[in-house]
């Protein structure tokens, strides 16, 4: 009865393996080999450290054809929000102005400003209010957006926003060196982009 | 054997006449272990000293290892929460740590506390080693030292190499905001065309790897991505926002490197936390085999003064009945 179970075994790790490396994944090195051979001969008596590299899983080559689906990676300092997710669109509130990403977008590096990122997944859209970052969108229909801090737009508080614009609004105007200036001008931004995302 | 003779039965006299004050002088000043010739009971007191001061290092390790238990439970969430932050940065720019560059600056992260197994000497040998590989006549190399411990161990031969040193870097709960000022206050103090980031990644409890992450300076990115090569890909890609593209290279440098900062410091600090319990865990393990040993000497030791004392009295009995 399991006389074949040994090569039905063998088969389906065999075809497995042989899917792997078929796929036209990137050859990309999980090591800087230079590094490795140099490493060696001058320090042998030590490992070479692992590089980060070596903990990523690799991404796929760029495709012929566009992909139907964008896939997001949405990271914050404490959390990842969305971790490989594919969804339909993105608009990013880049600093040159809200740009739509879908897939098959031109490879870019966009810095971010204050403003709402929304995530477009079928007939759902999920907002958040993202503070500063980056986007990066690789050719391969891979995004990356990197922020210091987000939050859903339905959480924030209304009153809170006005109470800190008016704070920052007369902090500005009671400024007297440069540097508070920026500050309260940086506040005030911050303050009115959390406003118009909550009222738009 | 005169003397020997004389002496034990002085003592018993002096015993039998005021065993008081000859035990409390003899406690005070002899050295229980060196017993006077000719005593034949066997002194059980410092086993038993030494039992209990046994027990008490114990009962500190288990201690210790609980803080370190209850402190590695919140740390490993957030440093695995933080884990994604760093792989868009390497899926941008790669990582090469075989970039030969002028100015190299390592930036170690150790722990500020010690009795944590060997995770600060094997950031620091690191350290080492990747400052002998890029030493060369056109090359110079600094150090960042993060830590107590690493500082310890790295003023000693390379004093004047170092630039920074921050310490105390977890008297406060670590977040972003912080460790992106510590990531100013480096960058503020250094130059560099290529950072190196020492430290300890967390796997489990009990292995720990070490890991170099490279940031690179702007103009670096910038040459190598002209240069072809492995950041070749680079010029592929649009860049918005800024006003140049070597300003938005700069941001995105300095962003880079406190996110991978941020990450490392959660991974070392999780690491030490680790290897504190497990350290713990084993002194802890081998004070209770110790503790062992000695209830076993101590038992025996006292058994035989037992069995002396018996002999003694039948053979003194058999002797009168004879």
């Amino acid at each position: 009865m399991f006389r074949r179970a040994s090569s039905l075994l063998a088969r389906s790790l065999f075809s497995a393996r042989t899917r792997s490396f078929s796929a036209d994944l990137p050859a990309a090195p999980s090591t800087d080999d230079a590094f490795v051979a140099a490493w060696k001969k001058m320090i042998p008596n030590i490992d070479p450290p692992k590089t980060p590299l070596s903990f990523m899983s690799p991404r796929p080559a760029t495709p012929s054809s566009i992909p139907s689906k964008l896939t997001v990676n949405f990271v914050l300092p404490y959390a990842s929000e969305l971790s490989a997710k594919e969804v339909d669109m993105v608009i990013i509130p880049a600093t040159t102005g809200q740009m739509g990403v879908l897939p098959g977008h031109v490879a870019t590096i966009a810095e971010l400003k204050p403003g709402v990122l929304s995530v477009h997944e079928g007939n759902d859209t999920k907002k958040y209010f993202v503070s500063s970052g980056f986007t990066f969108i690789h050719g391969n229909s891979y995004a990356d957006i990197i922020a210091v801090e987000a939050v859903p737009v339905e959480q924030i508080d209304a009153s809170q926003v006005q109470k800190g614009l008016a704070e920052f609004t007369q902090k500005l105007n009671s400024a007297s060196t440069d540097l508070e200036k920026a500050e309260a001008q940086i506040g005030i931004d911050v303050h009115s982009a959390l406003n118009a995302a909550i009222t738009g | 054997m005169a003397m020997a003779a004389l002496r034990r039965e002085g003592r018993r006299f002096a015993t039998v006449i005021s065993s008081q004050p000859i035990t409390a002088l003899r406690s005070s000043l002899v050295c229980e272990e060196q017993a006077p010739l000719g005593v034949r009971s066997i002194s059980t007191q410092v086993v038993r000293n030494r039992m209990k001061s046994v027990k008490n290092i114990q009962k500190i390790t288990k201690a210790m290892k609980m803080v370190a238990a209850s402190k590695l439970r919140a740390i490993q969430v957030r440093a695995e929460n933080s884990r994604g932050l760093w792989q868009p940065f390497t899926a941008l720019l790669g990582d090469i740590p075989s970039v030969d560059v002028k100015k190299n600056v390592i930036v170690t992260i150790s722990s500020d506390k010690g009795l944590c197994g060997g995770i600060n000497s094997t950031s620091v040998k690191i350290s080492k080693a990747l400052r002998k590989i890029n030493s060369g006549p056109e090359q110079e190399t600094k150090y960042a030292i993060l830590g107590e411990k690493a500082k310890a161990q790295l003023v000693r031969d390379s004093k004047k190499d170092i630039e920074v040193i921050i310490t105390e870097l977890q008297k406060n709960p670590l977040n972003y905001t912080q460790v992106s000022v510590l990531a100013d206050d480096i960058l503020k103090n250094v130059e560099y065309d290529a950072l190196r980031i020492v430290f300890n990644k967390f796997q489990s409890v009990v292995s720990f790897l070490p890991t170099v992450s490279t940031v690179l300076s702007p103009e670096i990115v910038e040459r190598e991505a002209e240069s072809g090569g492995r950041l070749g890909d680079l010029d592929l890609y649009e860049i918005e926002g800024g006003e140049t593209k070597s300003e938005v290279l700069q941001n995105l440098a300095e962003f880079q490197f406190s996110c991978v900062l941020f990450n490392a410091v959660l991974e070392n600090a999780c690491s030490e936390q680790g290897a504190r319990m497990s350290a713990m865990d084993s002194s802890s393990r081998n004070a209770g085999d110790m503790l062992d040993r000695l209830t076993l000497t101590y038992n025996r030791t006292r058994q035989a003064s037992i069995t002396t004392e018996l002999i003694e009295i039948i053979s003194g009995a058999s002797a009168l009945e004879g």
